[in-house]
């Protein structure tokens, strides 16, 4: 005992995030305006405060697309939010999406060394605030080659398109994007609700896009007015970027599911989002809800899809999810949203049969009730059903949000073009090459669904390439 | 209506079909290709004014733009020749048929046509139809013109005959190739269908347009619109055409009060 008894240290007690305000969720669960509101100049500051501006941070090896995390932030500090947007914008032309749609809780924020012992810092909304301060103050655009003369044409304009399009005219080519729908955007306008993602913001960064000199053609069906290779050989494009997405809908191999008021998450959310069904009849494209919504699915696309039939005005709206809480691949705070809106979970519960009536309209769901067994090639604990446990769910409208495979039209037209068996492209994981020269690949028509930070980290590595293909070729 | 579309006349082929926005604020809606002029660049839908989409693009006058017009989409008609052919076309189905029928005949086909309608008035495309026939019947509901029945009346008759048919081809209203379909079935007669599914994108993105054939889902857009007739399911299909009826009869009651009564 000869140790003398020092004071115990006093430690803080752990920080958390600077709340960032929200719509009540009763008020919210009837209209479609954006559920988070954003941070004051004064929150964001707080909160970049407490950044520990590391020497070797971490945060950045959790980006996608390496931000300067540590930079911007410190920009925040001192109140240049002008200049912090642009030191994103150095590694990511769309950062008031980032901002919004990123599982930062997987990706940076679970990098954060400050987040060891607190919540770490708030990196996606500090991002968000700074990407729509600059928005509304006018930011200016970057500094853009002088034109080299060569053309490179981008195929789909979702996250991985716009990315490797904006990369590109500032490296000075001519791009055209060509998109199939009559609206630039992809799963950013026709998938993500407009309450998670305003559809003014991703117009805006198309907006911007044009400024940097990009062309845009809609309504282009890439695969069946024109092909690839004619792209290439008739069209003087001198390399081509695919960035179609995973666009086809997955439905389930049960009874009923092509009954009236059976939807895909897409066909939905489309109606919903892109055509404006939930302004209908002032605009002309319907969509039905009824009283209660089943969505199967525990992803993104599904909270999406159960939120917006919240929204729609259906009273009782359920997610059926076969595993559990701890397997869905939903980001917590969508999660959260969800229930915070009155969004009811049955999980480890698979449906095994859509019930109609004589009109082959929904009236219920049979269901069973499953258990987890051991974990299967996912990494997640397989879901087995339990013997006799049957039991219906009264239900008037069922969606299905079970994910969505590679979209095969251009793949198909494109000969030549190596694919993995799940009809997904095969390329150079740092370059996006393809089997076939000149043709770049990324986001989701490579990976099969994903976020829409790794599909701009794809088309940001695949412009990069692209770029010391072309330079080479000289 | 000709549309001025040189990219999609270029390529397009009969059976594909083009998705249409007539407006901003306007559903996508598909109407199959009825005819097209690569060398001026037209493209030819017709179309019946029957719901407000319809009866918007029927405002428009010659000059005017149409705010959204993609294709060719689709897989276009397996044309070759089976020996005799049978291509039947239903009120505006007709000029969809049409086209198809021509390239029939022009593969050496032996070509009777049936061309049905609910009325007179509504048979379309006579002369075209009976100038490239071989044979030329049509039917109406009422008998204001032709065969007092319908266009399976014609069918049954040929079929009772014992006429040698190789292949028909059938398009129009889904209740009429439901019933085509089931009057070739006991022959055994392969029988080709061009379904209207309801669609979105019309690129294999929504799945409401996905319908079963043979036991097996497949999407009109994409797999289609064409199909075996014999393995469709009609009866599926034909509710999901029905999904949005007081939806579509609102949107038009409203759009005709604004344009002062029946436009």
């Amino acid at each position: 005992m000869s140790e003398e008894k020092k004071p115990k240290r006093q430690r803080k007690p752990p920080t958390k995030k600077v709340p960032m305000p929200e719509q009540d969720p009763m008020v919210r669960i009837k209209n479609f305006d954006e559920v988070a509101l954003g941070y004051t100049p004064e929150q964001a500051i707080e909160e970049a405060k407490k950044c520990l501006q590391c020497r070797n941070p971490r945060c950045i090896t959790g980006c996608p697309v390496e931000v300067p995390i540590k930079d911007f932030i410190h920009l925040i500090v001192e109140g240049d939010f002008m200049a912090a947007a642009a030191k994103i914008k150095e590694t990511n032309s769309l950062p008031a999406i980032c901002g919004r749609v990123c599982p930062q809780e997987t990706q940076c924020e679970a990098k954060c060394v400050y987040g060891i012992r607190n919540e770490p810092i708030a990196i996606g909304r500090l991002e968000r605030f700074v990407a729509d301060y600059a928005r509304e103050h006018g930011e200016e655009l970057p500094e853009i080659l002088p034109k080299n003369g060569k053309r490179v044409a981008v195929v789909g304009s979702g996250p991985a398109g716009l990315t490797c399009a904006g990369d590109l005219a500032k490296l000075g080519y001519e791009v055209t994007i060509f998109e199939a729908f009559h609206k630039p955007g992809g799963v950013l306008v026709y998938g993500i609700p407009e309450f998670r993602l305003p559809k003014e913001i991703v117009a805006k960064e198309v907006e911007y896009l044009k400024k940097l000199g990009v062309e845009i053609k809609c309504n282009y069906v890439i695969g069946k007015i024109r092909t690839v290779d004619q792209l290439l050989d008739e069209d003087g494009y001198d390399a081509v970027f695919l960035g179609t997405g995973a666009g086809a809908p997955n439905f389930m191999r049960i009874p009923g599911m092509n009954l009236v008021n059976v939807y895909s998450a897409n066909e939905f959310l489309t109606r919903v989002n892109l055509m404006k069904a939930y302004k209908f009849p002032e605009y002309d494209t319907p969509v039905r809800v009824g009283n209660r919504v089943v969505v199967i699915g525990g992803g993104n696309v599904a909270m999406d899809a159960a939120r917006t039939a919240k929204r729609l005005g259906a009273e009782e709206v359920y997610i059926v999810y076969r595993r559990s809480r701890k397997e869905m691949p939903a980001r917590l705070e969508e999660v959260h949203h969800a229930e915070e809106e009155g969004i009811k979970f049955q999980l480890l519960t698979n449906p095994v049969e859509i019930l109609g009536n004589d009109k082959g309209a929904v009236v219920g769901m049979t269901c069973v009730r499953m258990e987890l067994g051991e974990p299967d090639e996912s990494g997640r604990r397989r879901p087995i059903p339990i013997p006799n446990s049957e039991f219906v769910i009264d239900a008037d409208t069922v969606i299905v949000a079970i994910g969505n495979s590679p979209n095969p039209i251009v793949t198909q037209t494109t000969p030549g073009l190596e694919l993995t068996k799940w009809g997904t492209i095969v390329v150079d994981e740092e370059t996006g090459r393809t089997s076939r020269p000149r043709i770049f690949a990324g986001g989701d028509i490579v990976t099969g669904a994903a976020t829409v930070i790794s599909a701009m980290g794809a088309g940001k590595r695949a412009a990069r390439s692209i770029h010391e293909f072309l330079s080479k070729k000289e | 209506m000709e549309v001025s579309a040189p990219d999609i006349a270029r390529v397009c082929k009969p059976g594909q079909f083009v998705i249409i926005r007539v407006n901003e604020t306007g559903e996508r809606f598909p109407l199959t290709i009825a005819d097209f002029d690569r060398e001026k660049g037209t493209v030819t839908i017709v179309f019946q004014e029957v719901g407000k989409s319809t009866k918007l693009l029927g405002t428009l006058n010659e000059g005017d733009y149409i705010l959204d017009f993609v294709g060719p989409l689709g897989r276009p008609t397996h044309i070759e020749k089976y020996g005799t052919v049978c291509v039947i076309g239903g009120g505006c189905g007709t000029a969809i048929a049409y086209p198809v029928a021509r390239a029939f005949k022009e593969a050496g086909n032996y070509l009777i046509t049936i061309n049905g309608a609910r009325t007179m008035d509504l048979l379309i495309y006579r002369r075209e139809m009976q100038e490239i026939s071989d044979e030329f019947y049509e039917t109406t509901d009422d008998g204001s013109c032709g065969v007092h029945g319908f266009v399976t009346t014609v069918l049954g008759d040929l079929i009772q005959q014992g006429r040698k048919i190789d292949l028909v081809f059938a398009v129009g209203p889904a209740i009429m190739m439901k019933f085509v379909a089931k009057t070739t079935e006991p022959t055994g007669i392969k029988t080709i269908v061009s379904l209207n599914s309801i669609m979105v994108d019309g690129t294999g993105m929504c799945g409401a347009c996905r319908v079963t054939v043979g036991g097996q889902m497949k999407f009109a857009c994409v797999d289609g619109p064409e199909f075996d007739g014999h393995q469709v399911d009609f009866n599926e299909l034909l509710g999901r055409l029905n999904a949005y009826k007081e939806q579509e009869q609102l949107a038009l009651e409203l759009w005709e009060k604004e344009h002062g009564g029946s436009a």
